[in-house]
């Protein structure tokens, strides 16, 4: 491992990234395309803090919608029924989703083995049930309308191009906590960990508590994803929540390639498209009606079954965590 | 003549139990033999209704033939995920595979829905005949055939795996895989019975609920959650404990929604599976956790 040698590869790949950002948020005026782009940005959010996970603990999450539900909902209640400051609101609801994540993660981590992703099955399930069934906060079914918006330096984010340029630098941000992450610490550790639990240990890793740190992390980014979702459609209900998400969200993760810090935006970015370019073919075609579905299942059986690293194989990652053993 | 009360809901409460006991005794067939947590479990239950009521009201079969082909034919589908799913990725990560479940669980579901559409279909009670009052209970009898095939299943499983050669082979793979090779077990075969098995298991639990639950495409995610709630309270891997478990989340169920609250229906089942995982992991009865050789 010489990180020194690859070190210059990614701050040039992040300026370009930046730089192919601002290019598309100032030439593309089409409210459509801008709209597919800013939901890219905002499942790329959840998808890297889920890649994370996924690729540096080895450990996976079937309920991370529930996750980025409780932002939303946090957003949406503290700004509508306690009028909050909107970035307050977005604080304040990561910090709780963090300490679900904390609650739930403290004790199934120490266990070998996938509890985890049992846990947060049962948790996301849980959580979109108390978004339908607690109406007194959440307006049950029906949703909350009429959340305000995100204002930035005293302008508000209203129009699709403000709004694309909150989302992208955000998910720059992401991208860069994501990148040095790995380089830090808790990163070698991580890879450590991925590569042998015991010889890690051993080295003295701390590996539940390394393992919930990561957890922790990904539950926060989910969160501020789904604030940013409720603050741009100003609008919540339960249903896209659910756990058809939460598979989406691990698709777009294992798609992308897990290993790798760009892998997760790939995914993200190629399912949201590919959801909309099969929305739109299904509402031509209507025999295409329901086969959108059978496509994810196909997709993601092939991805794992002929290129298991996904699209972007890490180049870091260590063999055992491309999710694939060396044969 | 409608019953309510505590009898009421105690013979829903094990009615559905049993249902969910079956969908449990089929993961622990998949994650003994394999260790992978098969997400297309409750696609076989839906597969096993949604035949059932194609031969019965479509094909015009009589009943009996019209529940028992349907076993064969999610066998079929079973070995099927195995051999152009599981099979090729032998060597894979554990997560992989159980990812791969969840991809074939989602294709499944798409594929039902574009093949029945989105409407449920009925089908009659396998015997005709008055509800059972027991008790203030109003037993009708389609519960009845629930709940002898759900101990039915899990008793002749167990006769399976402890008595014949095939099922004890089965046990030594589950037990440990290299040590079962060395002694001439065809690993790859058994998992593939696994798949199989628990394939006619779901159709078993698919077709005996069809009567009492309308079967359409989307049964299958809600019924596979619950029985996964099942498996893990009773201690996965064991069959007295997926029965076990199975009544407890299904009596649960029915008193929740009776004495605390019938929106929250749902979440208790999850609630439960919340705090096992939190406090017990090994399940009710104890069942060491599986060792991780892969």
């Amino acid at each position: 491992m010489k990180p020194e040698r690859t070190a210059w590869r990614r701050p040039a790949g992040l300026t370009a990234f930046a730089a192919g950002v601002a290019l598309v948020g100032l030439l593309v005026r089409n409210p459509y395309y801008l709209n597919v782009a800013i939901f890219v940005g905002i499942h790329a959010l959840v998808a890297v803090g889920l890649g994370l996970l996924v690729g540096w603990a080895g450990q996976i999450s079937l309920g991370h919608a529930g996750f980025y539900g409780l932002g939303a909902y946090a957003s949406a209640i503290l700004t509508t029924r306690f009028g909050l400051n909107p970035w307050l609101a977005l604080l304040l609801g990561a910090a709780a989703t963090g300490l679900v994540a904390f609650l739930v993660g403290k004790p199934t981590l120490r266990l070998h083995g996938h509890y985890l992703a049992m846990a947060t099955l049962g948790l996301g399930l849980i959580i979109q049930i108390v978004f339908n069934q607690a109406d007194r906060w959440t307006e049950g079914p029906s949703g909350i309308t009429a959340i305000p918006y995100l204002y930035l330096a005293g302008l508000p984010l209203n129009t699709d191009s403000r709004f694309y340029f909150l989302v992208w630098p955000l998910v720059l941000v992401a991208l860069i906590l994501a990148g040095n992450l790995t380089d830090s610490r808790m990163g070698r550790a991580l890879r450590a960990l991925g590569q042998d639990e015991g010889a890690a240990a051993a080295a003295g890793v701390d590996v539940a508590r390394a393992k919930l740190g990561v957890f922790i992390l990904s539950a926060v980014f989910a969160s501020i994803a789904g604030s940013l979702y409720a603050h741009y459609l100003t609008y919540v209900s339960p249903s896209p929540f659910g756990f058809t998400f939460s598979i989406q969200l691990v698709v777009m993760v294992i798609v992308g390639g897990a290993a790798s810090v760009w892998g997760p935006l790939a995914g993200a970015a190629l399912l949201t498209v590919l959801h909309q370019v099969l929305a739109n073919a299904a509402h031509q075609w209507a025999f295409l009606d329901g086969l959108e579905v059978v496509a994810y299942g196909v997709i993601l059986v092939l991805f794992l079954i002929f290129r298991p690293q996904g699209l972007v194989a890490g180049r870091r990652a260590p063999r055992a965590l491309r999710l694939t053993r060396p044969a | 003549m409608d019953g309510s009360g505590l009898p009421q809901f105690i013979a829903t409460g094990i009615t559905q139990g049993a249902i969910y006991a079956l969908v449990a005794v089929g993961f622990n067939l998949v994650y003994s033999a394999t260790g992978i947590i098969n997400f297309a479990q409750g696609e076989f239950v839906m597969l096993g209704g949604m035949f059932a009521v194609t031969c019965y009201s479509m094909l015009h079969l009589p009943l009996a033939l019209a529940v028992v082909l349907p076993i064969a034919a999610v066998m079929l589908v079973g070995a099927g995920v195995h051999y152009f799913t599981i099979r090729p990725l032998r060597r894979a990560h554990l997560l992989t595979l159980i990812m791969v479940t969840v991809g074939v669980s989602v294709a499944l579901r798409g594929l039902a829905k574009v093949v029945w559409g989105a409407d449920a279909y009925p089908l009659p009670p396998f015997s005709a005949g008055e509800s059972l009052s027991l008790a203030g209970a109003n037993i009708n009898p389609q519960s009845l055939w629930v709940m002898a095939c759900a101990a039915a299943t899990g008793a002749a499983l167990t006769l399976f795996l402890r008595c014949t050669l095939q099922g004890r082979a089965m046990v030594a793979c589950a037990l440990n895989r290299r040590a079962a090779q060395l002694v001439g077990i065809r690993v790859e075969r058994m998992h593939m019975w696994a798949f199989a098995l628990a394939g006619g298991v779901g159709a078993i639990a698919g077709s005996v609920l069809a009567p009492i639950a309308l079967p359409s495409y989307d049964v299958g995610l809600a019924l596979a959650l619950k029985g996964f709630c099942a498996a893990v309270l009773g201690g996965i891997g064991s069959n007295a404990g997926a029965l076990l478990g199975g009544v407890l989340v299904g009596l649960l169920e029915s008193l929740g929604a009776g004495y605390v609250s019938s929106g929250y229906k749902d979440a208790f089942a999850f609630f439960v599976l919340l705090l096992v995982l939190l406090l017990r992991p090994s399940g009710l009865l104890n069942v060491p956790t599986r060792r991780e050789e892969r």
